[in-house]
């Protein structure tokens, strides 16, 4: 791991698909990618016909091994590489990567503890990388996930979600502008009632994953923590520019 | 061998000589933080450098106060890309605290409430390279950002400006702290581009 990760890798896009109104996933082929564990992420480096290069990092949704890496990207307004991945990028397109980053947010198949997912917005990305490998494997931790997106079509991997079916994994939703028919819940930011609600509580010593934008990690960490869970088990990740 | 992608570079961003290779320039100012924000009051915070023989040196938020201010215009980069320009902080230069310290070895630890570490040679903490630094573009340090007091050494990749800390142990060896220990360089310059082990 420490030798791959600062070598740059040629990828080539195999598939994209839209997601929401405004993000998309990426399916690229790297040859000679090392493989990644749950809940790390790559880098991408983009290079102009002039020489200008731009450099981002973005959570992989895919893991284990295998040469194929799957991204599911949000455009944001004001962007420069986003845009390009979001809009332009079509298969057969060439993107540079770099990775896998980060040995701390990710999830292991040898955790033998309840696990609660907490996701706002395209912070969901790396969770569902860790809820993939929960699923695919033949660990039975209990885990949960609350997702709080903007509206019921903002939701990545929406479908993918709904169909989990397993006794040992929920999904709760939280809507902050619009929600499905009958929700039978207020609609706005995540507060210490809902997420009392809609987790495990603290008493059952959960390891917490929390990503999505600064602001809602900062507020969702704060609750976890006033609700009880020891700060060391609430592990977070944070985006925020463009 | 040169990767282009077809199409790229229709929105670019404003370059600056000042602006380490890889890193974009932005107005926000973006966190990065392993776990939750930790509430720290001031009537509580303490400063302690432990040196090579085990004493230790400690201040209280009003000694703190009390040392020589100074005012710092830095740029800073984070390892996450993004880097602000022209940035204006408040805080105690290092070479007060390490100097009170009797500092005697050549590798620290910082230590932070919560728990995280970050590990950076002496010298990099010395000749004006480095602050504990309270006061961001003449506000109170906001906690999301290391507030009460961080760490500030510019020269480096920004986690290595430990938020919320709280001490520096010293070493005779450079030994990895918590980012370092979970993908991150053991030193970080930024002209270099050491991001990554």
């Amino acid at each position: 791991m420490a030798s791959g990760v600062s070598r740059w890798l040629t990828a080539t896009v195999a598939r994209v698909a839209p997601a929401t109104p405004h993000g998309r996933i990426l399916l690229l082929d790297v040859p000679g990618w090392p493989g990644n564990r749950p809940g790390q992420h790559l880098d991408v480096r983009l290079t102009a016909e002039d020489g200008y290069q731009a450099e981002r990092s973005y959570s992989i949704a895919s893991s284990g091994d295998g040469e194929t890496v799957e991204l599911a990207v949000d455009e944001l307004p004001d962007g420069e590489v986003s845009p390009y991945l979001v809009e332009d990028v079509q298969p057969g397109d060439q993107l540079e990567v770099r990775g896998p980053i980060g040995a701390y947010f990710v999830w292991r198949e040898t955790q033998d503890e309840p696990v609660q997912l907490i996701a706002g917005g395209s912070g969901v990305v790396p969770l569902v990388a860790i809820a993939r490998a929960r699923l695919a494997s033949g660990n039975r931790s209990p885990f949960r996930m609350l997702y709080s997106v903007r509206s019921p079509e903002d939701a990545f991997y929406a479908a993918e979600l709904a169909a989990i079916d397993d006794p040992g994994f929920r999904v709760d939703w939280a809507y902050t502008r619009h929600a499905p028919e009958a929700w039978p819940h207020p609609l706005g930011r995540v507060t210490p009632e809902s997420v009392a609600r809609d987790t495990i509580p603290a008493a059952d010593d959960p390891l917490v994953y929390v990503c999505g934008p600064t602001g809602f990690v900062e507020a969702v960490s704060h609750i976890l923590v006033d609700l009880g869970h020891a700060p060391g088990r609430i592990k977070t990740e944070r985006f925020g520019g463009a | 061998m040169a990767v282009f992608s077809r199409g790229f570079g229709a929105r670019r961003r404003e370059s600056d000589p000042k602006l380490p290779p890889g890193q974009y320039l932005t107005a926000d100012f973006p966190v990065l933080s392993a776990g939750p924000t930790p509430r720290v009051d001031t009537a509580d915070w303490e400063f302690t450098i432990v040196n090579g023989h085990g004493e230790r040196t400690s201040w209280s938020w009003d000694e703190l106060m009390a040392l020589p201010i100074e005012d710092v215009g830095t740029d800073i980069h984070c390892v996450t890309r993004w880097s602000k320009l022209g940035t204006h902080w408040r805080g105690v230069s290092l070479d007060t605290l390490l100097d009170a310290a009797k500092a005697d070895l050549p590798y620290a630890m910082a230590h932070s409430y919560g728990g995280y570490t970050t590990n950076v040679p002496v010298e990099d903490l010395s000749n004006g390279r480095a602050w504990i630094a309270f006061e961001f573009e003449g506000e109170p340090l906001d906690p999301e950002h290391g507030g009460p007091a961080r760490l500030l050494v510019p020269h480096l990749y920004f986690w290595k400006s430990a938020k919320w800390v709280r001490g520096l142990t010293l070493h005779p060896t450079d030994e990895p702290g918590f980012w370092e220990q979970n993908g991150y360089n053991m030193y970080g310059d930024p002209w270099k581009e050491q991001r990554y082990w």
